[in-house]
């Protein structure tokens, strides 16, 4: 009986992170390791001009400053990082691709496995994807309804090339490469990601999605994603991620920056299931990512929906700097940590304009050995007469051996301000469980009945599409929480 | 062979028995009624045969369909079609009661090896459900039981009675907060769910109750044991009487 129910417990393991699978593909990889050759190396695979190449040299002169300026403040327990152990640029060996037909089978088939509707006949009507395998992207989907339109949707990398004014225009002009330690290492050593420029007046009428996927063995993927939606525009872009289950840890550092002028609208959403480490905390994703949004125009918006259940720690905090009059930041975030996860996340409101408004709805789920972190600044300046506020934090533990804790920095420079703020921290009982168990349901479908009512009003507001997604997500990352 | 099957029914917490030794058997198509003092281990007997945890089970057993509820989990011995109505019915904040009540549904469907109810024919089940039990249309779209009145928490547990079809009900004092009109709706509710397949054990402090759900039987629970059984007549000498003399006689 005890053996049974230890295969059990070993099927059900393996089972849990269900994109653990390794694809077997030949690699074009950078020698291990960083320095300036590993730069140029990166830099000449993408065949970049002159200026793409200095500006990394020059984030990555000033990163090596940065030694001593690690962070630490947040609430995360880890061993040092040693940058020199990892790769830097892994591609699958086949480039420049003309169409879908082109693309490795053993590709397709990962993504297949991904549940990525990247084939255009196996696409969910209306989202275009871009695929990042390691640190290229494979394939962008859609891509020429979306030209006719005027949006543009491509890699960074080929942005770089084709439209270098808006590139260099934009590139840096929210997270800048002095911003932060890990911002600084993604502008030296970043490999791929997405480019998004949504034209004046647009309404993109299909959801833009990216996904992400680290491969190799040993390496990090330092993407870099760049969305400008021009005056009176709108666009909804989903990201999401998973990485194949390995007992080293590895490295994810990216920099996602959004811009918003007059009237525009951005909605960003995030399912973020990296590989969070086995039961006892072996491997698992390190997730330190900068992401930040400029509302730079009157009535621009932002809104940032995050759904974090993967990586081992996770480390972000996606921000809004609300400088147009009237602009808006939200921000909704469900983050999840299991076993032996770690997570500090939360956000910024930085009210610089006039009658600028912020919400931030948190919610924040802790089971296991976990501990769950939220952190959150709302800053309102001088100048932000009639700037608002309200920030809601939910805890919801799970057994006696996790934590939650609640950070919350205000700062206001404007009497005309206001701000609120509500935290509450509760426990799924023994009595809830019991209750549900005898309506029949399973103890992990009880648990992720509860969470996902807890979290609803963050699952809400994702594209419906990925709620349904969003939701299992949940359920399956809390299993084997109790009892 | 019986429905349900107590025998000898020994349950202690800690060191205390509360338990002591019961033996009763439900057939397909009757309602026994269990009346007695506060505190003698009728909310026991039900939690025990739920699968509630914190109870040891020190001998005896119970049986439905002749088989040993013991060896099964709470969440088996609800598929299996043992329902609770609780005396206490928890809050389930952020859970509406209408996906409360689909997830339960579609659990006991799964386990039957049916499909999923649709969306469409769930909504039009619950919202007859609802209507003939007198709740209020948006009941179901507020959280389960979060600020629900005593007597709209029971009408809630009945719904769920109803749309789980059990095989046997157990009923823990589900009349108490109700109103004069709502026992009646309530009772109609149970009586509707009467069967030659199905049996009741309705666990009540009020005569009155067992006008409206007639019982086969009455057992009278005192000290943790049945001290005495009989038909409807015996709650009305209850009623006239108290239940002093079973004090004395099972101490
Ligand atoms: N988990 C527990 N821990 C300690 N004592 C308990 C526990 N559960 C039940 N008891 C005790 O067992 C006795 C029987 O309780 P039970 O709830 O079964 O009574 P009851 O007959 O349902 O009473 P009432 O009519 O008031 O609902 C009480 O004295 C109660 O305090
Ligand atoms: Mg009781």
């Amino acid at each position: 009986m005890a053996v049974t129910r230890e295969t059990a417990a070993t099927v059900r393991d393996i089972e849990q992170y269900k994109y653990g699978f390794v694809t077997d593909i030949e690699s074009d990889m950078a020698p291990k390791g960083l320095n300036e050759d590993t730069i140029r190396f990166i830099s000449a695979k993408k065949n970049e001009p002159d200026w793409m190449l200095e500006s990394r040299l020059k984030a990555y002169r000033h990163w090596l400053t940065l030694a001593d300026e690690e962070p630490t403040w947040a609430k995360l327990h880890y061993p040092k990082i040693n940058y020199q152990d990892s790769y830097y640029y892994a591609a699958p060996k086949q480039a420049k691709l003309a169409s879908l037909d082109e693309v490795d089978p053993k590709l397709l088939e990962t993504y297949k496995k991904l549940g990525i509707p990247l084939l255009e006949q196996q696409m969910l009507a209306g989202v275009a994807v871009d695929a990042v395998f390691d640190s290229v992207s494979v394939a962008t989907t859609y891509k020429k309804k979306l030209q006719e339109m005027g949006v543009i949707f491509s890699p960074i990398s080929e942005a770089v090339h084709k439209h270098p004014d808006l590139v260099k225009k934009y590139l840096g002009s929210v997270v800048p490469y002095t911003d932060n330690f890990f911002a600084t290492l993604n502008a030296a050593v970043f490999t791929d990601g997405s480019f998004v420029y949504i034209p004046k007046g647009l309404r993109c009428p299909m959801e833009l999605s990216t996904y992400f996927r680290i491969n190799e063995k040993n390496t990090g993927q330092f993407e870099r994603t760049l969305i400008i939606a021009d005056e009176g525009s709108y666009v909804s872009y989903l990201e999401g991620c998973t990485a194949p289950q390995r007992d080293e840890n590895q490295l994810h550092a990216a920099v996602v920056e959004l811009i918003a002028l007059d009237d525009a609208e951005i909605k960003y959403s995030t399912v973020q299931n990296w590989f969070p480490g086995d039961a006892d905390g072996k491997g698992g994703i390190y997730n330190f990512v900068t992401k930040r949004a400029a509302c730079r125009g009157r009535n621009s918006k932002v809104m940032w929906t995050q759904v974090e259940t993967g990586s081992a720690i996770t480390w972000k905090y996606p921000s809004c700097i609300l400088q147009g009059d009237n602009s808006s930041g939200e921000f909704y975030s469900v983050a999840i940590t299991n076993n032996h996860q770690q997570a500090d996340t939360g956000t910024k409101m930085i009210h610089l304009g006039k009658n600028t408004r912020s919400k931030i709805i948190s919610k924040g789920i802790s089971a296991g050995h976990a501990d769950n972190t939220y952190r959150g600044l709302v800053r309102i300046g001088a100048k932000a007469d009639g700037a608002r506020n309200y920030t809601q934090c939910d805890s919801l533990l799970i057994g006696s051996t996790c934590g939650a804790h609640t950070v919350p920095y205000i700062e206001t420079r404007n009497p005309t301000a206001r701000t609120e703020h509500e935290a509450t921290t509760s426990k799924i009982s023994e009595d809830q469980l019991f209750y549900c168990m005898q309506r029949g349901m399973t103890q992990e479908e009880a648990v992720s009945l509860i969470v996902n009512g807890f979290c609803k009003e963050v699952l809400q507001t994702l594209p419906m599409e990925f709620a349904v997604e969003a939701q299992k997500l949940v359920g399956i990352s809390l299993e084997g929480s109790v009892g | 062979m019986a429905l349900l099957e107590i025998k000898n029914l020994h349950v202690s917490v800690g060191d205390r028995e509360i338990l002591k030794g019961i033996n009763l058997s439900l057939n397909g198509g009757e309602v026994h009624a269990v009346m007695g003092p506060n505190g003698t281990g009728k909310s026991t007997l039900s939690n025990v045969i739920a699968g509630r945890a914190g109870y040891d089970v020190t001998q005896g057993e119970v049986l439905l369909d002749g088989k040993d509820v013991f060896a099964m989990a709470a969440d088996e011995r609800a598929r299996a079609g043992i329902f609770l109505a609780f005396q206490y019915p928890v809050e389930i904040p952020g859970v509406s009661t209408s996906s409360f009540l689909k997830t339960a549904i579609n659990a006991k469907r799964r386990a039957a090896g049916q499909k999923e109810i649709d969306a469409m024919e769930f909504l039009k089940l619950v919202k007859a459900k609802t209507k003939a039990l007198g709740m209020a249309d948006d009941m179901i779209k507020r959280p389960l039981n979060v600020g629900f009145s005593g007597g709209e928490k029971k009408r809630a547990e009945v719904l769920q009675m109803t749309l789980l079809e059990p095989r046997v009900a157990i009923l823990d004092e589900t009349d108490s907060g109700l109103d004069i009109d709502a026992l009646k709706v309530v009772s109609d509710g149970v009586n509707a769910l009467r069967r030659e397949d199905r049996a009741f054990l309705v666990i009540t402090h009020y005569q009155r109750l067992l006008d409206y759900i007639v019982p086969d039987h009455v057992h009278v629970l005192v000290n943790g044991r049945i001290a005495a059984s009989g038909g409807k007549e015996l709650a009305l000498e209850l009623e006239a009487e108290g239940y002093a003399k079973y004090q004395g006689a099972a101490a």
